[in-house]
């Protein structure tokens, strides 16, 4: 079993020892752990984030398996188990809150607390615009990171970062969505979490500062 | 005013309106006013000036 010192050391050769202070010692909620969820998150937990907040009420679908962070052994189960069991095979250190319930308006600041780095992951254009805009309007230091347009085969160079406003990153196209383009792909979706995944890094390593 | 981009000389009497008249819908949007995100419950009453430059993000599907 490998130790708690040896996962540091081994994570402060590639990220820098003052580096990983500060991821080791970074909170982020992720509220929704499907294409954009479940691989943010795993890429929050190679990253040796310390604590994470993983948000959904779902159990993983075998329609699922072609883009989400999931194995056909995992058909049935919450998503919220699952990828916490995935993390401790990564790193079994880091601390992992699980919420298994469906986020709405009434709920969601309730729910977040007070992580201040939020990942939007949610699946329907209406649920990201509401949900954002409640966080938004009824706090003053919480940052979301959202995934928006990420279907089809297009060119992963359409999937930017982009920023709106002073507390909110948006990745994606922007534009592609299921329902015009019909398909909803691996390379395409990861691409987009990725690019969450690095705001998230940015957020803690620059202080506040990322770079688009 | 600027949306998205691009000039408009037309008037609107708030957030609603105007996002009506350019093809939005309001359940699917964010809107940024000179740089600053314009909560959703103070879209009938927040009017847009001439001067303002909007953008407006679409959230699609998937995820």
């Amino acid at each position: 079993m490998v130790t708690r010192e040896e996962l540091q050391k081994a994570l402060e050769i590639r990220h820098t020892k003052e580096g990983q202070a500060k991821l080791t010692n970074a909170k982020v909620a992720i509220m929704g752990l499907g294409g954009l969820g479940s691989n943010i998150a795993m890429a929050c937990a190679r990253m040796g984030i310390g604590e994470m907040l993983l948000i959904d009420f779902d159990i993983v679908d075998i329609t699922n398996i072609f883009r989400q962070n999931y194995r056909l052994e995992h058909i049935g189960r919450y998503k919220t188990e699952c990828i916490k069991e995935e993390i401790a095979e990564i790193n079994p250190y880091l601390k992992i809150n699980l919420i298994n319930t469906k986020i709405a308006r009434e709920n969601v600041l309730e729910l977040l607390g007070d992580y201040k780095i939020i990942c939007e992951a949610f699946d329907k254009g209406e649920t990201k615009s509401e949900i954002i805009d409640e966080i938004l309007s009824e706090s003053e230091d919480k940052i979301i990171i959202s995934g928006n347009g990420m279907a089809g085969i297009k060119s992963l160079n359409l999937i930017r970062t982009r920023k709106f406003g002073d507390r909110l990153y948006i990745c994606g196209d922007l534009e592609n969505g299921i329902e015009t383009e019909g398909t909803l792909m691996s390379p395409r979706v990861s691409a987009c979490a990725m690019h969450q995944a690095n705001v998230v890094a940015n957020l803690i390593l620059s202080d506040g500062k990322v770079n688009l | 005013m600027k949306i998205n981009g691009k000039i408009i000389t037309a008037t609107y009497k708030n957030i609603e309106e105007l996002l009506t008249d350019n093809g939005y819908k309001t359940k699917y949007v964010a809107v940024e006013c000179n740089g600053n995100i314009i909560p959703k419950n103070i879209y009938s009453e927040y009017v847009p000036g001439a001067d303002d430059v909007i953008e407006v993000v679409t959230f699609v599907g998937g995820g």
